[in-house]
Protein backbone atom coordinates (compact mmCIF):
# COMPACT_ATOMS: atom_id res chain seq x y z
CA UNK A 1 0.00 0.00 0.00
CA UNK A 2 1.44 3.31 -1.07
CA UNK A 3 -0.21 6.86 -0.98
CA UNK A 4 -0.49 7.68 -4.59
CA UNK A 5 -1.67 10.99 -6.84
CA UNK A 6 -4.86 9.63 -7.35
CA UNK A 7 -5.61 8.77 -3.76
CA UNK A 8 -4.32 12.54 -2.79
CA UNK A 9 -7.08 13.73 -5.33
CA UNK A 10 -9.97 12.03 -3.79
CA UNK A 11 -9.31 13.58 -0.30
CA UNK A 12 -8.87 17.23 -2.27
CA UNK A 13 -12.48 16.42 -3.78
CA UNK A 14 -14.02 15.05 -0.23
CA UNK A 15 -12.08 17.58 2.12
CA UNK A 16 -11.49 20.84 0.24
CA UNK A 17 -14.79 20.41 -2.54
CA UNK A 18 -12.41 20.56 -5.46
CA UNK A 19 -13.98 18.72 -8.18
CA UNK A 20 -12.74 15.75 -10.24
CA UNK A 21 -10.42 17.58 -12.58
CA UNK A 22 -9.42 20.36 -10.46
CA UNK A 23 -8.76 17.84 -7.86
CA UNK A 24 -6.27 16.23 -10.46
CA UNK A 25 -5.14 19.20 -11.77
CA UNK A 26 -4.21 20.75 -8.34
CA UNK A 27 -1.87 17.27 -7.26
CA UNK A 28 -0.28 17.71 -10.08
CA UNK A 29 0.55 21.32 -10.26
CA UNK A 30 1.70 20.79 -6.60
CA UNK A 31 4.33 18.11 -7.55
CA UNK A 32 5.21 20.17 -10.98
CA UNK A 33 5.44 23.69 -9.04
CA UNK A 34 8.08 22.02 -6.59
CA UNK A 35 10.03 20.56 -8.95
CA UNK A 36 10.15 24.13 -11.23
CA UNK A 37 11.80 25.65 -7.92
CA UNK A 38 14.20 22.66 -7.08
CA UNK A 39 15.07 22.90 -10.81
CA UNK A 40 15.64 26.81 -10.76
CA UNK A 41 18.46 25.76 -8.03
CA UNK A 42 15.97 27.09 -5.51
CA UNK A 43 15.49 25.11 -2.37
CA UNK A 44 11.85 24.48 -1.40
CA UNK A 45 11.29 24.43 2.74
CA UNK A 46 7.77 23.43 3.83
CA UNK A 47 7.40 24.14 7.70
CA UNK A 48 6.06 20.82 9.16
CA UNK A 49 7.09 18.68 7.03
CA UNK A 50 10.17 19.03 5.23
CA UNK A 51 13.32 21.37 2.94
CA UNK A 52 14.19 19.57 0.26
CA UNK A 53 17.50 20.76 -0.74
CA UNK A 54 20.24 20.95 -3.41
CA UNK A 55 23.52 19.20 -3.14
CA UNK A 56 26.58 19.64 -5.63
CA UNK A 57 28.27 16.48 -6.48
CA UNK A 58 31.95 16.55 -7.97
CA UNK A 59 32.56 13.76 -10.41
CA UNK A 60 33.60 10.53 -8.10
CA UNK A 61 34.97 7.12 -9.57
CA UNK A 62 32.42 4.26 -9.81
CA UNK A 63 32.45 1.46 -11.37
CA UNK A 64 29.70 -0.98 -13.70
CA UNK A 65 28.62 -3.20 -11.04
CA UNK A 66 27.73 -6.02 -14.23
CA UNK A 67 31.39 -5.83 -15.84
CA UNK A 68 33.36 -4.47 -13.33
CA UNK A 69 34.75 -1.90 -15.82
CA UNK A 70 35.53 1.26 -14.05
CA UNK A 71 33.31 4.55 -15.00
CA UNK A 72 33.66 7.78 -13.28
CA UNK A 73 30.45 9.35 -12.25
CA UNK A 74 30.09 13.00 -13.79
CA UNK A 75 29.50 15.96 -11.56
CA UNK A 76 25.97 16.58 -10.78
CA UNK A 77 22.91 18.15 -8.69
CA UNK A 78 20.54 16.27 -7.13
CA UNK A 79 17.93 16.61 -4.35
CA UNK A 80 18.07 15.72 -0.62
CA UNK A 81 15.65 15.75 1.59
CA UNK A 82 15.49 16.47 5.40
CA UNK A 83 12.67 15.93 7.17
CA UNK A 84 11.59 18.76 9.14
CA UNK A 85 11.16 18.13 13.43
CA UNK A 86 7.31 17.68 13.59
CA UNK A 87 7.62 15.17 10.56
CA UNK A 88 10.15 13.31 12.08
CA UNK A 89 8.32 12.97 15.67
CA UNK A 90 5.46 11.98 14.15
CA UNK A 91 7.55 9.10 12.38
CA UNK A 92 9.56 7.94 15.17
CA UNK A 93 6.47 7.26 17.25
CA UNK A 94 5.28 4.64 14.62
CA UNK A 95 5.89 1.25 15.92
CA UNK A 96 6.19 -0.48 13.35
CA UNK A 97 7.27 -4.57 12.37
CA UNK A 98 10.88 -3.67 13.12
CA UNK A 99 12.83 -4.66 10.59
CA UNK B 1 10.70 28.49 -2.10
CA UNK B 2 8.62 28.96 1.38
CA UNK B 3 5.05 27.17 2.06
CA UNK B 4 3.49 30.38 1.64
CA UNK B 5 5.25 30.93 -1.47
CA UNK B 6 3.90 27.77 -3.29
CA UNK B 7 0.55 28.38 -2.13
CA UNK B 8 0.75 31.77 -3.85
CA UNK B 9 2.38 30.47 -7.04
CA UNK B 10 -0.56 27.91 -6.87
CA UNK B 11 -3.09 30.43 -6.75
CA UNK B 12 -1.45 32.02 -9.62
CA UNK B 13 -1.74 29.04 -11.86
CA UNK B 14 -4.99 27.61 -10.71
CA UNK B 15 -6.35 31.01 -10.72
CA UNK B 16 -9.71 29.64 -11.13
CA UNK B 17 -9.94 28.66 -7.39
CA UNK B 18 -10.36 30.93 -4.75
CA UNK B 19 -7.19 31.88 -2.55
CA UNK B 20 -8.37 29.76 0.62
CA UNK B 21 -9.00 26.40 -1.33
CA UNK B 22 -5.79 26.74 -2.60
CA UNK B 23 -4.31 27.35 1.21
CA UNK B 24 -6.55 24.21 2.41
CA UNK B 25 -5.79 22.41 -0.45
CA UNK B 26 -1.98 22.63 0.03
CA UNK B 27 -2.53 22.07 3.78
CA UNK B 28 -4.29 18.67 2.69
CA UNK B 29 -1.51 17.80 0.83
CA UNK B 30 1.33 17.72 3.21
CA UNK B 31 -1.28 15.75 6.31
CA UNK B 32 -2.18 13.58 3.45
CA UNK B 33 1.58 12.76 2.83
CA UNK B 34 2.83 13.52 6.70
CA UNK B 35 0.27 10.99 8.02
CA UNK B 36 0.77 8.13 5.48
CA UNK B 37 4.47 8.22 6.54
CA UNK B 38 3.91 8.40 10.47
CA UNK B 39 1.60 4.95 9.98
CA UNK B 40 4.32 3.60 7.63
CA UNK B 41 2.93 4.19 4.69
CA UNK B 42 4.71 5.16 1.14
CA UNK B 43 4.19 7.52 -0.81
CA UNK B 44 5.13 7.41 -4.45
CA UNK B 45 4.35 10.15 -7.11
CA UNK B 46 5.94 9.51 -10.65
CA UNK B 47 8.31 12.08 -12.17
CA UNK B 48 8.50 13.29 -8.48
CA UNK B 49 9.77 10.69 -6.24
CA UNK B 50 8.87 8.38 -3.42
CA UNK B 51 8.98 8.47 0.16
CA UNK B 52 9.64 6.01 2.68
CA UNK B 53 10.58 4.78 6.14
CA UNK B 54 14.36 3.49 7.08
CA UNK B 55 14.75 1.83 9.93
CA UNK B 56 17.53 3.20 12.76
CA UNK B 57 18.51 0.32 14.86
CA UNK B 58 18.77 0.96 18.63
CA UNK B 59 21.97 2.13 19.79
CA UNK B 60 23.71 3.62 22.71
CA UNK B 61 24.52 7.41 22.81
CA UNK B 62 25.53 9.75 25.02
CA UNK B 63 23.83 12.84 26.79
CA UNK B 64 26.78 15.49 25.36
CA UNK B 65 26.38 17.66 28.55
CA UNK B 66 26.95 14.24 31.39
CA UNK B 67 28.68 12.44 29.13
CA UNK B 68 26.48 9.95 30.17
CA UNK B 69 25.70 6.52 28.18
CA UNK B 70 21.57 6.39 27.28
CA UNK B 71 20.51 3.55 25.32
CA UNK B 72 19.06 5.08 22.26
CA UNK B 73 15.67 2.67 20.99
CA UNK B 74 15.39 1.60 17.08
CA UNK B 75 13.29 4.49 15.38
CA UNK B 76 11.66 5.44 11.89
CA UNK B 77 13.35 8.06 9.90
CA UNK B 78 11.12 9.22 6.60
CA UNK B 79 13.79 8.98 3.56
CA UNK B 80 12.99 10.67 -0.04
CA UNK B 81 14.10 8.81 -3.01
CA UNK B 82 14.22 11.41 -6.42
CA UNK B 83 12.46 10.14 -9.36
CA UNK B 84 13.82 9.50 -13.09
CA UNK B 85 12.63 13.05 -14.16
CA UNK B 86 13.60 15.19 -10.92
CA UNK B 87 16.76 13.67 -11.01
CA UNK B 88 17.26 14.78 -14.56
CA UNK B 89 15.44 17.82 -14.57
CA UNK B 90 17.47 19.27 -11.54
CA UNK B 91 20.75 17.92 -13.20
CA UNK B 92 20.18 19.42 -16.31
CA UNK B 93 19.27 22.63 -14.86
CA UNK B 94 22.48 22.62 -13.37
CA UNK B 95 24.07 22.60 -16.78
CA UNK B 96 25.58 19.19 -16.11
CA UNK B 97 26.13 16.74 -19.10
CA UNK B 98 24.39 13.86 -19.66
CA UNK B 99 24.15 11.91 -16.45
CA UNK B 100 27.00 8.44 -16.31
CA UNK B 101 25.30 5.49 -14.54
Amino acid sequence: MALTKAEMAERLFVDVGLNKREAKEFVDAFFEVVREALERGEQVKLSGFGNFDLRQKNQRPGRNPKTGEEIPISARRVVTFRPGQKLKVRVEAYAGSGE
Amino acid sequence: MTKSELIEALARRQNHLAFGDVELAVKSLLEQMSHALSSGERIEVRGFGSFSLHYRPPRMGRNPKTGATVALPGKYVPHFKPGKEMRERVNHSAGAGEPVA
